[in-house]
């Protein structure tokens, strides 16, 4: 089972449909319990991050999600999803323009860093629109002509079995409930048949920050994280799969595949 | 890169899809929920659902319309008409609408975006703004409400720019002038308040020709577009524009 994490901010129809379109057994829930026997989690992103980090740790979500990523069962985190992945968010929290902030809400922080507006202007001072809404391309490096990151991951691996996929000390750091990132060198398996360069669907005014857990980045103002990978199966991504039609399908698709082949 | 945007309207009474020209002589063009997958099979980027009578009975369809397009559409919507209170608004997105289109309530009561994008987030609330241009004035538009029966006396631009400071993630911008006209889309005012807003401008009213969805963005400075009979009737299709715009060097989804 797949538990859709619902901390009721809205509708998670959606999401529950593109999952189980995609083959997954989709249920919204915001049992703790329940998400502590999943095989799978799904983070959708629907309100502000403050008042979901607080809903979700009102009902003894926030542990629950942690201790099964700890455990290595796949996580997908979606838009605001992905951003609680992250140590703090100053969206909605009192004195929200100040990053250093002591008022940010604290996320899930698998991720380090904090959870910060959409700059409104580029580098060279040119405006842009925010929120950034629409549909933007996805680029990731390793996969240009769409030959798929499964492949590549798989043989990155059996090439580097030492390297970047060490998942040491994981258990202890969430213990701690310190930040951590580990390094993402190839082309998730989540966009494997994903050509780098394709269109998904953004709505957002906040951004992660950037750091070597990125997988995938996107040029508004300015270039941001638009997928962040932690060890080999927990996802985030800024965009919305479940509204990206096509593309989106193939990534829930590609989500399943990875949590039936866990 | 950010593509632009083409969006489906449809105007929704009764559970399906109508146009006025003008307001008036409504005709049917089938089921929402068809309609918009076709869309999506087109490349639509969104569909707008527009609710245009919105009577208390009428709004239960449309609550339930919502309902099953967050089922069955793999593309963002947007659901507009009717709304007069957050509650509105929230049964709305409880229904799993993605955003939702305010404009008479918003202009009787602006304080309901500062509150509905608080609970929703900017990013679901749209104000939609139905202009028409001042008499004798080339560069003055005002807004009118009930679905373009009542003047306001409030200036289009001015009140774009308190609705995007406001919390409207988007403005969704009808030139009364030409909707329904085939004239091609009012430029000097969606320029206008394009450059007054720093949030998305949806561009709507008066596409006749595939030029008129290019001028939109180029000199309309549009980030979306938006028509309604010539996608229902078959004139174009979605992939018939995106591709003309692409040919004109605008980026586009596909």
């Amino acid at each position: 089972m797949i538990a859709v994490v619902d901390y009721h901010k809205g509708n998670l129809k959606s999401v529950e449909r593109g999952i189980a379109a995609a083959g997954g057994d989709a249920r919204v829930t915001d049992d703790a319990a329940l998400i502590a026997r999943a095989d799978a989690i799904v983070l959708p992103g629907v309100g502000a991050f403050a008042d979901a980090a607080a809903t979700m740790q009102a009902l003894g979500q926030t542990g629950a999600v942690r201790r099964r990523i700890e455990a290595g069962v796949p996580f997908l985190g979606i838009c605001l999803g992905m951003h609680l992945m992250f140590e703090e968010g100053v969206e909605g929290a009192p004195d929200e323009d100040d990053e250093t902030s002591s008022h940010n809400a604290c996320g899930l922080a698998i991720l380090p860093g904090v959870v910060t507006p959409l700059p409104r202007t580029d580098p060279q001072g040119h405006s842009y629109k925010v929120p950034h809404v629409g549909w933007n391309t996805v680029e990731y490096r390793g996969g240009s002509e769409g030959s798929g990151g499964l492949h590549k991951a798989s043989s990155a691996r059996a090439e580097n079995p030492s390297g970047v996929f060490v998942r040491a000390g994981l258990s202890e750091r969430l213990e701690a409930a310190g930040p951590f990132a580990e390094q993402v060198a190839f082309a998730s398996p989540l966009f494997a048949g994903i050509p780098s360069g394709t269109y998904f669907y953004f709505t957002h005014s906040y951004v992660a920050p950037d750091g070597p857990f990125a997988t995938a980045h996107t040029t508004h103002s300015v270039t941001f994280p638009c997928a962040v990978q932690f060890g080999d199966v927990a996802f985030g991504v800024q965009f919305h799969p479940e509204k990206s039609s096509e593309a989106g399908a193939r990534l829930l698709r590609n989500f399943v595949d990875i949590v039936k082949g866990a | 890169m950010l593509a632009k945007r083409v969006i489906p309207c449809m105007d929704v009474k009764d559970g399906r899809v109508v146009k006025g020209v003008n307001f008036v002589n409504l005709r049917d063009a089938g089921d929402p929920i068809e309609l918009a997958q076709r869309y999506d099979e087109q490349k639509a980027d969104e569909v707008v659902f527009l609710d245009i009578a919105a009577t208390s009975d009428e709004r239960a369809t449309t609550v339930e319309l919502a309902g099953r397009a967050s089922e069955q559409l793999h593309l963002p919507y947007c659901v507009g008409g009717g709304f007069r209170s957050v509650a509105d608004i929230r049964t709305m997105i409880a229904a799993g609408a993605d955003k939702v289109s305010v404009n008479s309530a918003a202009v009787a009561d602006p304080s309901l975006i500062t509150q509905a994008a608080a609970a929703f987030g900017t990013q679901a609330i749209l104000v939609a703004i139905d202009a028409k241009q001042v008499a004798g004035n080339p560069n003055k538009w005002e807004v009118y409400v009930a679905g373009g029966r009542k003047a306001t006396g409030i200036d289009a631009v001015a009140w774009a720019a308190e609705a995007a400071r406001r919390g409207a993630g988007e403005i969704l911008l009808t030139s009364m002038d030409r909707d329904g006209s085939r004239d091609g889309f009012d430029c000097a005012l969606t320029r206008a308040v394009a450059r007054a807003v720093d949030v998305p401008v949806i561009a709507s009213g008066g596409v006749g020709k595939l030029e008129h969805f290019a001028e939109g963005i180029l000199e309309g400075e549009a980030d979306a577009v938006l028509a309604a009979s010539v996608f229902h009737f078959g004139e174009f299709t979605v992939r018939q524009v995106k591709e003309h715009l692409r040919a004109c060097g605008i980026p586009v989804r596909l």
